[in-house]
């Protein structure tokens, strides 16, 4: 979706705001926010795609207006709803609706580290034919789906060049949405400044977006 | 300076205690039913605020350093690498390692979101996280760096890197000159958060401010 997440390329949102010594987290109710976020994400009932996708859909004045810990309570909280974790009704009063199941919890103390060191990767080992090899000249295709996507809308319409491919990956824009992993080869395309940003940009700087088989056609 | 004129104000714009009422709600509602144990988040916030840092990626960095076969499995597979030191876990599945050189700099963002590589630098900093930065990395790299104190020559490549996909960016510095009798130890205190992003250079201690 073109949301205001996709942020590369604006202009008119201000400075740096660096903070020296900066603490890992500013307030504690942000240290809980990651900690219920990673905790319940052991119940399996999303994927990192539908988790980022959760932020996107965060309407863009209240998208701008947050910090970052609280998109993610907003998102951790659709989530829970979307995949009855937990109702509204419950969220809003605090409480368990009456009746309702008591449960024991996916992820106990004794499990974090071992989660924390836990490689899970987006790699799949699956045959995939790869449309591109390294050193060919590609075109980023001009898409506007209104779902999740991560194909920034500043490399759209943009040639580059294959710079190395990953290998076979999980497509985030079907997978977002429950509609299956869709796995196929994920490159590094080397897009030249100029190209993205016409003379202004030096010649000698270019970006590098990671970029799967299905957002890329044939120059 | 704008970056310090603007420590105190790190985005938090809604009042502090209703966030705060918000979050303990949810967590005894969750809690209550049993679907998440308040010790098992205790754990959670110890690891990223205790164990998993910035010093994890610097022992990398020194190891490459002093240690060229290292060098190499770094970045033939830095994944490997990585996990030869002992750091894995989610966001550093893929990993993949760039050069800083005399004549290439590398500079790493998520534009889309805040991707990150938490088992060698830990959770990323607000500024990573916020509009400014992911808005002009890809479109300003230079003005960025200059933001960051950081003047790089027009002769010097720049190259930067979107993180769209699962694959996660860490910057190998140029060790400085002058260290040549450093062990490996105090060269992984010299390398900082901001050098392995790509927003400054790793730097001797009496040569200026160290971030």
């Amino acid at each position: 979706m073109n949301g205001v997440h996709d942020m590369g390329g604006m202009h008119g949102m201000g400075p740096i705001q660096y903070e020296s010594d900066e603490p890992v987290f500013h307030e504690p109710w942000e240290a809980r926010v990651l900690a219920l976020h990673r905790a319940v994400r052991a119940w399996a009932k999303w994927t990192t795609d539908a988790s980022r996708h959760a932020v996107e859909l965060i309407p863009a004045p209240e998208y701008l207006r947050m910090s970052y810990y609280e998109q993610r309570l907003h998102a951790l909280i659709e989530l829970m709803v979307k995949s009855a974790l937990v109702t509204r009704g419950e969220v809003e009063s605090g409480k368990p609706a009456p009746g309702s199941p008591k449960t024991v919890p996916a992820l106990i103390a004794s499990a974090v580290p071992s989660l924390v060191a836990q490689s899970k990767p987006a790699s799949r080992e699956v045959r995939a034919e790869a449309r591109f090899a390294v050193g060919q000249r590609v075109r980023a295709r001009n898409i506007h789906p209104t779902g999740h996507t991560r194909l920034p809308r500043y490399a759209r319409g943009k040639l580059g060049t294959i710079h190395r491919d990953h290998g076979v990956f999980v497509y985030p824009d079907t997978n977002a949405h429950a509609l299956g992993e869709k796995p196929q080869h994920l490159y590094s395309v080397r897009f030249a400044a100029r190209e993205l940003w016409g003379e202004q940009a030096s010649e000698r700087d270019a970006v590098y977006i990671d970029m799967w088989d299905d957002y890329l056609e044939y120059a | 300076m704008t970056m310090r004129a603007a420590e105190h104000d790190h985005g938090h714009q809604t009042v502090p205690s209703d966030l705060t009422l918000r979050v303990k709600a949810l967590e005894s509602l969750l809690v209550e039913k049993g679907l998440v144990d308040p010790a098992a988040l205790d754990a959670l916030i110890d690891t990223y605020e205790h164990k998993v840092g910035p010093r994890n990626g610097a022992r990398v960095v020194a190891r490459a350093w002093v240690d060229p076969s290292y060098k190499q499995r770094l970045l033939t597979d830095a994944t490997a690498a990585i996990g030869e030191l002992g750091y894995t876990g989610g966001q550093g599945e893929h990993m993949i390692v760039v050069v800083n050189g005399p004549k290439v700099h590398n500079l790493v963002v998520c534009t889309l979101c805040s991707c990150y590589p938490w088992p060698v630098l830990g959770l990323p900093p607000v500024w990573y996280k916020s509009a400014p930065y992911r808005s002009r990395a890809v479109i300003d790299p230079r003005g960025v760096l200059h933001e960051f104190g950081l003047e790089l020559p027009e002769d010097v490549e720049l190259r930067v890197w979107d993180s769209t996909a699962e694959v996660r960016y860490l910057v190998l510095p140029e060790r400085p000159a002058g260290t040549e009798k450093l062990s490996e130890e105090e060269l992984a205190s010299l390398v900082t958060r901001d050098a392995m992003v790509g927003v400054a250079k790793v730097k001797l201690p009496h040569t200026g401010a160290n971030r």
